[in-house]
C-alpha cells in the first residue's frame, strides 16, 4: 500500500466508517428525525448546488442564504483581524501598556461571546450591523491578546540589533515586531475564525434576520423541514473545516519561509 | 578616536564597571579580555549607546555618545538570534543600507558585493537558518561591514564556533581590518584569540566593579598566520602575561 493511500485512510477512515454506519442505521430505522446521510447530501445538492454553470452551480437559494452568511463572516473576520493585530501590536510594544491593559483584556476575553449579542441587539437593533458587531467583538480578543503576547516576547537581542541598525519605527514594526509575532498572530486568527462561524450562525438565529444559513436553520425548523436542518448543519461543518484548512495553508506559506521546518 | 573617561556602570546596587579610562586611536584593533561576568558585554553595550553611562563619558572623535552613534556596527555572539530568520541572507545584509536612502537594486548589489568579500558569494537568496553556524556569523559580519563603519564592536563573535571555523573567521577579520582600517573593539574570553587578533589587549579584573588591570601593546608582526604566529616566542610570552593577569 502506497504512503499516500495509507495517510488518506488514516485521515478519512474514521469519517467514512462513521458516515457509512450512520447511513445503515438511519436507513434501517427510518426515523424522520434522523434522515440517512445520502438523503441529506442529495437534499443539500438540490437545495444549493444544482444551479446553472454561470452561477458556479449555485442555486438562487444558495445565493440568497449562503453568500450573505459568508459575507458577514468574512467582513467580521477581516475587521477583527485588522483591529486585533493593530491594537495587539500597540499594546504589546511596551511592557507598561501591556501591564496596564492586560487585566481589561483578560476580562473582556472571559465573557462568553454569545452573551454579548443581546447588548448589540439593544444598541443596533436587529440587522446586519448588530450581526457584524457581535462577530467582531467576539473574534477580536484572541487575535489581540495573542498578537500583544507575541510582540511583547520579541527577542531582546533582536531589539538591540534593530537599535544598532537604527531602524525607523515603521521598519522596526514591519521587519521585526510583526514577523516575530506572526506565529502567535496565526494562533489567534485560528481561534477567532471558529468564533466568527459560531457568532455568524448565532446572530442569524435571532428574529429580524431575513437571510443566511442561521435563518435557513430556524426557517426550516419552523416548517419541521428536518432534512434542510440537517443539510444546513453539514454545510456549516464543511464550511468551518474548509475555512480552517485555508487559513492553515496561508499560515504554512507565510511562516515556512522564515523558520526551520 | 574612541575615548572612555572614568566610565562606571552599575545595575541597581550592583557595580559592574569602575573608573575605566581608555583611548583607542583610529584603526586600532583592541581586544578586551576578562573572566566571565566581568562586564565585558556591558562595556560594549555602553560604547554602542545601548546603555547610558552611569558615571563618566564615552566619546567618539570628541562627540559624547548619546544613543547609537552613526557609522557604528556591532557583531553579537549569538548569530542565530541576531539575524532575522524571516529575511533572506541578502535582505539581512542590506538592512543597514536602508537609512542611506539607497534604491532597492543598489542595496542588493552592495549586499552581494560584501557577501562575496566574506566568502559567501551565491548564498544571498537563502535564509540564515539554511547555513552553518560559521556561515551565519559571516553573514552577521557582512551586515556589520556593509555600511562601512568607522567603529566596529564585536561581542565574543567567535565564541560559539568550532576551532577550525573560528580560525578562519579570525583571519577574515584580520584581513578586513588590514584592508579597511576600521577601528575595532573585540571582546573575548579566549586569551589566545585576543593576542592573535589584537593590536593591543586590555584585561579587565573580575567583578564587581571591574577595572583595567593590564593594557598591553601586541608587538607581533602585522602579517599573522595561524600556525606560525602562535609558535613565536613573543606570542607565547604575551599569552602567558595576559593569562596570568586574567587568572589574577
Amino acid at each position: 500500500m502506497s504512503r499516500g493511500v495509507r495517510s488518506a485512510l488514516l485521515r478519512w477512515g474514521v469519517l467514512v466508517v462513521a458516515v457509512a454506519g450512520w447511513q445503515v442505521v438511519a436507513r434501517a430505522h427510518g426515523s424522520v428525525y434522523f434522515p440517512p446521510p445520502a438523503d441529506i447530501a442529495g437534499h443539500a445538492y438540490d437545495l444549493w448546488f444544482s444551479g446553472p454553470v454561470g452561477h458556479a452551480f449555485l442555486t438562487a437559494e444558495a445565493v440568497d442564504n449562503i453568500l450573505p452568511s459568508l459575507g458577514r463572516m468574512a467582513t467580521g473576520f477581516a475587521i477583527a483581524a485588522v483591529a486585533g493585530i493593530a491594537l495587539g501590536i500597540a499594546v504589546g510594544r511596551s511592557r507598561r501598556t501591556y501591564a496596564l491593559c492586560n487585566p481589561v483584556l483578560q476580562f473582556a476575553r472571559a465573557i462568553p461571546p454569545p452573551a454579548l449579542v443581546p447588548v448589540f441587539v439593544v444598541v443596533f437593533d436587529f440587522g446586519t450591523p448588530m450581526q457584524l458587531a457581535s462577530i467582531v467583538f467576539s473574534a477580536v480578543w484572541p487575535v489581540l491578546i495573542n498578537t500583544a503576547d507575541g510582540a511583547r516576547n520579541t527577542d531582546p537581542l533582536r531589539l538591540e540589533v534593530a537599535a544598532v541598525l537604527r531602524l525607523t519605527a515603521p521598519e522596526r514594526l514591519w521587519l521585526l515586531l510583526l514577523p516575530s509575532a506572526l506565529p502567535r498572530i496565526f494562533a489567534g486568527l485560528r481561534l477567532s475564525l471558529s468564533l466568527c462561524l459560531i457568532l455568524m450562525v448565532f446572530s442569524e438565529l435571532l428574529p429580524g434576520t431575513a437571510n443566511g444559513i442561521g435563518f435557513t436553520l430556524t426557517d426550516a425548523q419552523s416548517r419541521s423541514d428536518l432534512l434542510t436542518v440537517w443539510a444546513a448543519l453539514v454545510l456549516l461543518g464543511a464550511l468551518g473545516h474548509l475555512l480552517n484548512t485555508g487559513l492553515l495553508a496561508v499560515e504554512k506559506r507565510l511562516l515556512g519561509r522564515g523558520r526551520p521546518v | 578616536m574612541l575615548r572612555l573617561d572614568s566610565l562606571g556602570q552599575r545595575y541597581g546596587e550592583h557595580r559592574v564597571l569602575h573608573d575605566i579610562s581608555l583611548t583607542v586611536p583610529d584603526g586600532q584593533l583592541l581586544c578586551v579580555v576578562g573572566p566571565s561576568g566581568c562586564g565585558k558585554s556591558t562595556l560594549l553595550r555602553t560604547i554602542a549607546g545601548l546603555l547610558p553611562a552611569h558615571e563618566g563619558t564615552v566619546s567618539i572623535d570628541g562627540d559624547p555618545v548619546v544613543g547609537v552613534p552613526d557609522r557604528l556596527a556591532v557583531v553579537f555572539q549569538d548569530y542565530g538570534r541576531s539575524l532575522f530568520p524571516w529575511l533572506s541572507v541578502r535582505e539581512n545584509v542590506a538592512l543597514p543600507l536602508r537609512r542611506r536612502g539607497m534604491a532597492r537594486a543598489e542595496r542588493r548589489n552592495e549586499a552581494e558585493r560584501i557577501l562575496e568579500r566574506v566568502g559567501l558569494g551565491g548564498v544571498g537568496r537563502r535564509h540564515p537558518w539554511q547555513l552553518s553556524g560559521g556561515m551565519q556569523q559571516r553573514v552577521a559580519i557582512a551586515r556589520a561591514l556593509v555600511c562601512r563603519p568607522s567603529l566596529l564592536l564585536m561581542d565574543e563573535p567567535f565564541g560559539s564556533l568550532d576551532a577550525q571555523t573560528r580560525e578562519d573567521l579570525e583571519d577574515l577579520l584580520l584581513d578586513v581590518h588590514r584592508a579597511e582600517g576600521t577601528t575595532i573593539v573585540f571582546v573575548t574570553h579566549d586569551i589566545d584569540e585576543s593576542v592573535y587578533v589584537g593590536d593591543r589587549v586590555v584585561v579587565l579584573s573580575a567583578g564587581p566593579g571591574s577595572r583595567v588591570v593590564l593594557d598591553l601593546p601586541v608587538g607581533l608582526p602585522g602579517e599573522r598566520e595561524q600556525i606560525g604566529t602562535r609558535g613565536l616566542a613573543e606570542f607565547v610570552a604575551l599569552r602567558a602575561e595576559v593569562g596570568r593577569t586574567v587568572r589574577g
